[in-house]
């Protein structure tokens, strides 16, 4: 691996670990519960994110396919808060 | 294999009549009759090989490493109830088929007679001492279900629960004084045992191993002080009081005491207990027998007397008393099922079982009079039936008794006196409701029972004359075999004549006989007067309200404990839990030194520590709102799990990862699902916070960082230090060349401890149900039943594509729309996903478990934009089902490696080269991890939609009225 691509690699997770650190601010401390939601839901965004980078890190497919499986079913917990913010319980 | 093979065939008879129809009476009673008249050939032709003291041992190895084995043995004692057990189980199947009503469901009561009869001849059958305590306990639990079979019935209830507290409580002292006896002997095998009298006899334990094991015994066989439960037991339909509480299961006290007489018998001890027990259960039950006037009850008083007797001959420590025994068992089983059968007879043709209203009914039916008849002539001891030549015998050991001095002058009187007695309630039952003028109230028109139903009853009473005149041609052989095992080998001369001269034995016979015809005249005239209706002098003295005022104290006792040691708040258990926990580390590490270990460290990226501050921060946060608001602190704990799945991803553990992303969006869901039932918190009843609820929260606060950091540097610690003794190795290099598989976490799961994966998935399966179940009947608390509030308040002209809608406004206009079209698309791809991370879980990180998971979230996404009628209408998911299928093909598929010759739940791989795929691995595990998919489906779905529908059933109960639920009908 080049040095530029593990320079990248590793500058991308920090990023990705200050962007994370900035979401949960806004997960902590709200201050209503949509914002909440749509942190965690940014923060599986950025868990798929790292997940891909590692995967490049490691030459691995099977990084993808976790990150295939957060963008496939992150939004279903999302949706969930979503919804039972929205009408108080998940499935009526 | 014959006693393999014996012992098998009742328990494949049992789950083959389970699965029968449940009212088809015939075929049910063929099919058990045949079984049970199977086995009872198949034993009778083991008959010249257990002849001459000869013994068949069968082995059957379980677990060779730990030398535990099945041992089956079949000498001629067990020989001979094996006999009685089979014989008398056919005879009791046909006779049921005629007893039992076309409303009952006979299927269950043939499968329990089925499985008793297994369970019986396991005991019998059992060369070891361990496993025949196994189904010494079996009986009792079979029994329970059997006395219970009507169980709608309050007598029923209470007399298969007094049966099973008594017979269980036995069993469990049983089971102790076995394992003494063993630690005795050195050895479970009864060969072993039986084999080493003496020294067991002069061992200092072996007061305690005797008195356990005839706690287990005189309960069984319904002893005094234990003899109260018998006669509650006759709530049982009449087949089964003949076949468990006359014939067999109540012999099987009786039959440890004669199994085990030649290793514990010959001691002072046994001589006090066993025959002092015996001869105060003869009289008594004899005495209360005579004032019944429930046929049943006589005949169960009667048969607690018997089995009295019966202990008494094996309490004597003398051989020829202890022959007798064996021969009254045989004689006592065959006229009191008989006697049983006649009784159910009258019961089933009159619709009443009081003797004071039965009258005269030999004329109506002739038959049954004349079996009933010569069957209580064998219970009073009659010349020329059998029951006179065990009762001559056992006249014969009272005289010429000489132990002890004391009881020798005893014996006799005893003997004779409940002999007298004997004779007054064989007449009472015989006499009385067959003679005399006819009575003319009885629930029904008596008439003669079906031919086959006097069958069973014919061929017994048949038999009680036989043996009763012939007995050294008929009974002679198989007595000898029987009764040689249990006095050591060594038959004492004993004679079987009928007429052994003008000897004290016939004397007391006579006088028994005719005292017993002036007793009973006396007592009737005196209960025609309405006296002596109840047993005078034992009528204070009852045991069952002994017991019940016992089972009173026990109950008070351990709540009394339970308020003095236990609580109910949950901080104060966690608190115990966890102080303790970290007492017993702080204990533990000063054994063990507290060091770092000296393995590789990797080295630390800031990404990485920034990651786990984030995690903690959640994880934090999450159990700090927890109180305060939970819906934050579901979403703190989605982003703690989150970072956990990073992490295992970072570590390269990607399958640990997978896995534990789909279980993090499941548990969301299920957490938001419970939440809607949760009551609300009510603000405004805090107190002000006092010094003492600081110092409260500071101590636990002090706990819960001691605890948490303790458990973090203990795994700190553990990580740091290479494994000393790791099986991972032995895994890695065995994965590829004997699993066909490359990945190593799913070879281990579907093949090497694949009988693990079967036995959790089972339990997953079950743990689904009981949820399903519990949840069926959850009543939410009154402050959640109603509608959340964000489906309240709407004006009632909306038009939406809501679920449910409460006439909706603001939010309420296709916002469904963009959700829904995205999950029912997300359906086949997930699909797809899911089949790609099952068909490749061999060799790749996935397999049946995650696949499972990816489908169920799936389904839920559906739930969850359509509402659970709608997708419920259109797609019929049958989660249990699912759960069937799957444990079926786990099984099957094990089942298949057996097939070929394999041991159980072996892989084959095959490598199959198709058109346009190429090669396809495919292991015969693939099956197996499709039946874990199943379960998982099945199991997430049942749990969850159990939770999803308690809205549409709480929501239905307070709107009954028409008009609500037109506006329902709408959506």
């Amino acid at each position: 691996m080049s040095a530029l691509l593990s320079g990248a690699i590793a500058f991308a997770l920090g990023c990705y670990a200050v962007a994370s650190v900035l979401v949960v601010i806004r997960l902590i401390r709200g201050p209503r519960a949509q914002d909440r939601v749509f942190a965690l839901d940014l923060l599986y965004f950025h868990a798929m994110l790292v997940m891909l980078v590692l995967g490049i890190r490691h030459r691995s497919d099977t990084y993808f396919e976790a990150a295939l499986l957060i963008a496939l079913f992150s939004f279903v917990s999302s949706s969930a808060m979503a919804k039972f913010i929205l009408r108080g319980e998940v499935i009526e | 294999m014959p006693l393999a093979a014996l012992l098998l065939l009742p328990f494949l008879g049992s789950v083959l009549t389970a699965l029968l129809p449940t009212r088809a009476r015939s075929e049910l009673a063929a099919c058990a009759g045949f079984v049970s008249a199977g086995a009872a050939v198949w034993v009778i032709s083991l008959f010249p090989r257990v002849r001459d003291g000869g013994v068949i041992r069968e082995t059957i190895s379980w677990v060779p490493s730990l030398g535990l084995d099945l041992v089956l043995r079949l000498d001629g004692f067990a020989w001979m109830f094996a006999v009685l057990i089979t014989v008398i189980g056919a005879l009791v199947c046909l006779y049921a088929r005629y007893y039992m009503s076309p409303e009952d469901p006979v299927a269950r009561l043939y499968a329990f007679l089925l499985a008793f009869m297994g369970a019986m001849l396991g005991v019998v059958l059992s060369g070891n001492l361990v496993q025949l305590v196994v189904f010494w306990e079996l009986t009792s639990l079979v029994s329970f279900l059997l006395i219970g079979y009507w169980h709608h019935r309050v007598d029923a209830q209470r007399g298969a629960r007094m049966a099973l507290t008594v017979t269980g409580a036995g069993g469990l002292a049983l089971l102790g004084g076995v394992l003494l006896l063993g630690h005795i002997v050195g050895s479970y095998e009864l060969d072993v045992a039986l084999a080493s009298g003496d020294r067991v006899r002069a061992h200092p334990l072996y007061p305690a191993a005797l008195v356990l094991i005839l706690l287990g015994a005189l309960t069984k066989s319904a002893q005094f002080p234990f003899h109260f439960w018998l006669p509650r037991a006759m709530a049982a339909p009449t087949p089964v009081s003949a076949y468990l509480h006359s014939a067999t299961m109540v012999k099987a006290g009786v039959f440890l005491l004669a199994r085990l007489w030649p290793v514990l018998s010959g001691t002072e001890l046994w001589f006090w207990i066993v025959s002092g027990a015996g001869m105060t259960t003869l009289l008594l039950g004899a005495y209360i027998a005579m004032f019944q006037h429930d046929l049943k009850r006589v005949l169960a008083y009667s048969t607690i007397s018997h089995l009295g007797l019966i202990t008494l001959l094996f309490g004597l420590n003398s051989s020829l008393a202890a022959v007798a025994g064996v021969f009254h068992i045989m004689n006592h089983a065959t006229f009191k099922a008989s006697l049983f059968m006649a009784a159910g007879v009258v019961d089933h043709e009159t619709g009443t079982r009081d003797i004071r209203r039965l009258n005269g009914l030999i004329r109506s039916m002739p038959r049954t009079g004349a079996l009933a008849l010569v069957a209580s002539g064998a219970m009073a001891g009659v010349p020329l039936l059998n029951g006179f030549l065990s009762k001559e015998m056992f006249f014969a050991e009272t005289m010429f008794f000489s132990a002890h001095p004391s009881v020798e002058v005893m014996l006799p009187v005893v003997a004779t006196i409940a002999a007298i007695f004997a004779v007054v309630y064989s007449l009472r039952f015989g006499y009385d409701i067959f003679f005399g003028p006819p009575s003319t109230d009885l629930p029904r028109q008596p008439e003669e029972a079906p031919r086959w139903m006097r069958t069973p009853i014919e061929l017994l009473v048949l038999s009680c004359l036989i043996v009763g005149v012939a007995p050294t041609i008929s009974i002679g052989p198989s007595l000898a075999a029987a009764a040689r095992p249990v006095v050591g080998g060594t038959l004492p001369e004993y004679s079987l004549a009928i007429w052994h001269g003008f000897n004290p034995p016939f004397v007391m016979s006579l006088v028994a006989i005719a005292g017993g015809v002036l007793g009973y005249l006396w007592l009737r005239k005196h209960q025609e007067q309405g006296r002596l209706q109840d047993a005078p002098f034992v009528g204070r003295l009852n045991a069952r309200r002994l017991f019940e005022s016992a089972l009173l104290g026990l109950t008070r006792l351990s709540r009394r404990v339970l308020r003095l040691a236990g609580t109910r708040r949950l901080q104060t258990q966690m608190f115990t839990i966890i102080a303790v926990a970290l007492l017993l580390a702080l204990l533990a590490a000063r054994g063990v030194p507290l060091e770092w270990g000296d393995r590789d460290r990797l080295p630390a990226s800031p990404a990485f520590v920034l990651l786990w501050v984030i995690g903690a921060v959640c994880a934090v946060g999450a159990a700090v709102m927890a109180k305060f608001h939970r819906l934050i602190a579901i979403t703190l704990m989605g982003g703690a799990g989150l970072v956990t799945c990073l992490t295992f991803m970072w570590f390269s553990a990607p399958d640990l990862a997978l896995t534990q992303i789909v279980v993090e969006i499941i548990t969301t869901i299920l957490l938001l699902l419970g939440l809607r039932w949760l009551p609300m918190r009510i603000e405004g009843i805090s107190r002000p916070v006092t010094a003492r609820d600081r110092m409260r929260r500071g101590r636990d606060l002090l706990l819960a960082i001691g605890a948490g950091s303790g458990l973090a540097a203990l795994s700190y610690a553990m990580l740091t230090r290479p494994a000393p003794h790791s099986i991972s190795p032995f895994f890695l290099s065995r994965a590829l060349p004997e699993g066909g598989g490359a990945n190593v976490v799913n070879v281990m799961l579907v093949d090497f401890r694949a009988f693990d994966t079967l036995g959790e998935i089972t339990v997953l399966g079950a743990v689904a149900l009981t949820v399903y179940a519990l949840l069926r009947r959850f009543r939410p608390p009154p402050e959640s039943i109603e509608q959340p509030h964000q489906q309240r308040a709407f004006p009632a002209d909306v038009v939406t594509d809501l679920v449910k809608p409460r006439t909706a406004e603001d939010a309420a206009r296709g916002y469904m729309m963009v959700p829904a079209v995205i999950a029912r698309l997300l359906l086949p791809v997930s699909v797809l996903v899911a089949a790609h991370f099952l068909l490749r879980g061999h060799n790749e990180p996935g397999g049946g478990f995650v696949a499972g998971l990816v489908v169920a979230i799936a389904m839920l996404m559906q739930y969850m934009v359509s509402g659970a009628l709608w997708l419920e209408a259109r797609a019929r998911l049958r989660p249990v089902r699912w759960i069937a299928v799957g444990l079926l093909l786990g099984a099957i598929t094990g089942l298949g490696a057996l097939a070929v010759g394999y041991p159980f739940l072996t892989t084959h791989t095959a490598h199959v080269r198709l058109p346009l795929v190429g090669e396809v691995h495919l292991p015969s595990a693939t099956f197996f991890d499709l039946g874990v998919f199943a379960v998982v489906v099945g199991a997430t779905l049942l749990t969850l939609t159990a939770l999803a529908h308690q809205s549409l059933r709480a929501h239905r109960r307070p709107t009954q009225s028409p008009a609500s639920s037109t506006s329902e009908g709408t959506s």
